[in-house]
């Protein structure tokens, strides 16, 4: 069952359109920036953007903090709103559960699948975004911003600890947003980082989607629930009234991954973000199979 | 094959099936009939798995469902409704694909399966064209091959010749009728009457979740007593048979006797002409009518209150 839905998520054109256009919105914004040489200010606009002019290779992070607030939620609310009542609406659902797959696997199938979806869509935002970075914003201008490459320069960074490595790399280093610089492999491990964490953000909404596509056989209503809970939540993130809630809310953490470019690494946010994001995960997978293994399927 | 005890499904406060205990021997051509809303979908529903009952019990395959379901659908083939595939993808991509999906559906064997299946509902020659490009009757038989791939014990059908046309009604009863002489069990619902007189060798009859009626089909369609006699003398034949003519319409009469032969030898020897001469048995029509109320979609003034 996980191969075939595999299957049907690789041989959708909607797939590949929706990560086309995905990543086609950090290229927009790489050639505006490059053509005008107008990047916002630092501390203003959407993060990374006021460093890639001095830095393209810094672009996929910048990429990742434009698709994060909107595109990559919606389509991940889509694909899993979609799953299950995509399937109940067209009737499939019936046939599948005759011929029979069982429920759970079924779900988690459908959880798979929406995974390898996200995770496509990051990896996809992360290399051709980098590519965009070289390419059009340009390389490594490290120098400019009186780093000396490699060197003595990483080990008076502040904190332990990649600095003794940075040494070691040869190169160009790139600056980090504390202002000491790291090294390409760093960026390297900077940048997974940055998108193991932005793919589990995306599957708390995914899995909040797909609790609500078991609720309802309108895949359009499930995706749209998920996406209200994503702006109740942005709301109540910046309401200074509901500063008791905020630490459990799904988006709270969301920008997190930004500390896994400081140097060092500023783990606390990320860690709570990862928490929080593995119990959305597992409360709403376990709604979902409650209410969906327990389900008169009338459609 | 599939025998239901006292199974009763309520949605909210609305009861779709009402005690319902229906008994489906290996070998027969089950006919399910019922008006609109009158709970048939609900049961094959149940008897799938897809939805759980409120109460009674039910035995697909000597098996209790839903508790082993997962080991009596493998040996089903359904069409529930309307069928339903992938319009993006071909009907041949959609039945491999379906096949990949479950157990028993082994992949050395699949391309053969799905090349018989789309073979017996006369889709051999189907190309590469999308599902979404396909006539209703397409998606029909498509939906029938479906539930042929896996080559079941037992076929549960649901409205099987929606949207087809005279030809396509024949061919699938002509499949449907040589799949049971192969030793299929098919158990089918329709409100086609003539369908399903047609085809069955038993029914059994819904009317507001209730099962009011199972029974042989050949013991349903009892001879009534009469006998249609179509005559080129109706005013001879009248006068000849002296009393037992029911009605008359034209060159058509009714008459009441419970031996052709003999009713036949008496007019001949009066002289009057027969041009045809049948036994008058009650039809399915009549025993269903007889048997059940109005359907759901009708609300007429008299309707009585649930």
């Amino acid at each position: 069952m996980i191969a075939v839905e595999l299957f049907k998520l690789v041989r959708r054109l909607r797939t590949w359109l929706t990560i086309g256009l995905i990543c086609a919105l950090p290229l927009v914004v790489a050639i505006f920036i490059a053509v005008t040489h107008l990047a916002p200010p630092p501390g203003q606009g959407s993060a990374f953007l006021s460093a890639v002019l001095n830095e393209g290779q810094l672009y996929p992070a910048a990429a990742l903090a434009l698709v994060l607030p909107v595109f990559l939620p919606v389509a991940v609310a889509v694909m899993a709103g979609e799953s299950v009542a995509g399937e109940a609406s067209s009737g499939t659902l019936r046939y599948l559960l005759a011929r029979p797959v069982g429920r759970t696997r079924l779900l988690v199938a459908k959880l798979v699948a929406v995974t390898t979806f996200t995770m496509i869509a990051v990896i996809a935002v992360t290399v051709t975004s980098y590519a965009t970075g070289v390419l059009i914003l340009g390389p490594s201008r490290a120098a400019a911003v009186g780093v000396a490459p490699g060197g003595i320069s990483g080990s008076i960074a502040p904190g332990t600890g990649g600095a003794p490595t940075a040494g070691l790399q040869p190169g160009a280093s790139i600056t980090s947003l504390s202002g000491a610089p790291l090294t390409f492999l760093e960026l390297i491990e900077r940048v997974l980082g940055a998108m193991a964490f932005i793919t589990v953000s995306m599957l708390g909404v995914a899995a909040i989607a797909l609790f609500l596509s078991t609720l309802t056989d309108s895949a359009l209503g499930a995706a749209l629930g998920a996406l209200a809970v994503l702006v109740a939540s942005e709301v109540l993130v910046t309401l200074d009234a509901a500063t008791a809630v905020q630490p459990y809310l799904p988006t709270r953490y969301w920008l997190a991954w930004i500390d896994f470019f400081r140097q060092p690494i500023f783990w606390r946010d990320i860690q709570r973000g990862f928490a929080i994001q593995a119990v959305y995960v597992v409360v709403f997978l376990a709604a979902a199979w409650a209410n969906f293994a327990t389900k008169d399927v009338t459609a | 094959m599939i025998t239901t005890q006292n199974l009763t499904k309520r949605f909210g406060r609305v009861e779709a099936v009402r005690e319902v205990s229906i008994d489906v021997r290996a070998g027969d051509r089950y006919g399910l009939l019922g008006p609109n809303g009158s709970g048939k979908s609900t049961l094959v529903r149940m008897l799938l798995g897809l939805v759980y009952a409120t109460s009674g019990s039910i035995s697909v395959l000597g098996e209790p469902v839903p508790r082993h379901v997962g080991r009596v659908l493998p040996q089903i083939g359904a069409l529930i409704e309307e069928p339903a595939a992938y319009p993006h993808l071909s009907g041949r991509a959609n039945l491999r694909l379906l096949d990949a999906a479950g157990p028993h559906g082994s992949r050395r064997t699949r391309r053969r399966r799905v090349d018989e299946a789309l073979e017996q509902v006369g889709l051999a020659g189907i190309d590469r064209r999308p599902v979404r490009a396909y006539s209703l009757g397409m998606r029909q038989r498509l939906g029938l091959a479906a539930a042929l791939v896996r080559r079941p014990r037992l076929l549960i059908l649901d409205e099987p010749t929606n949207g087809l046309d005279p030809r396509g009604i024949k061919d699938i009863r002509d499949l449907l009728t040589g799949l049971n002489a192969a030793g299929v069990t098919i158990f089918l619902s329709s409100h086609l009457l003539p369908e399903v007189s047609a085809l069955c060798t038993r029914v059994g009859v819904l009317d507001s979740g209730r099962l009011v009626l199972e029974d042989q089909l050949s013991n349903l369609e009892q001879p009534t007593g009469r006998v249609l006699v179509s005559t080129g003398d109706p005013e001879g034949a009248v006068a000849a048979l002296d009393g037992l003519v029911e009605r008359r319409d034209g060159t058509d009469l009714v008459v009441r006797s419970s031996d052709p032969a003999a009713l036949n030898a008496r007019l001949v020897a009066a002289g009057v002409p027969v041009l045809s001469l049948a036994v008058q048995r009650r039809s399915l029509e009549d025993i269903v009518l007889d048997v059940t109320g109005a359907g759901s979609d009708q609300f007429g003034l008299n309707r009585a209150a649930p």
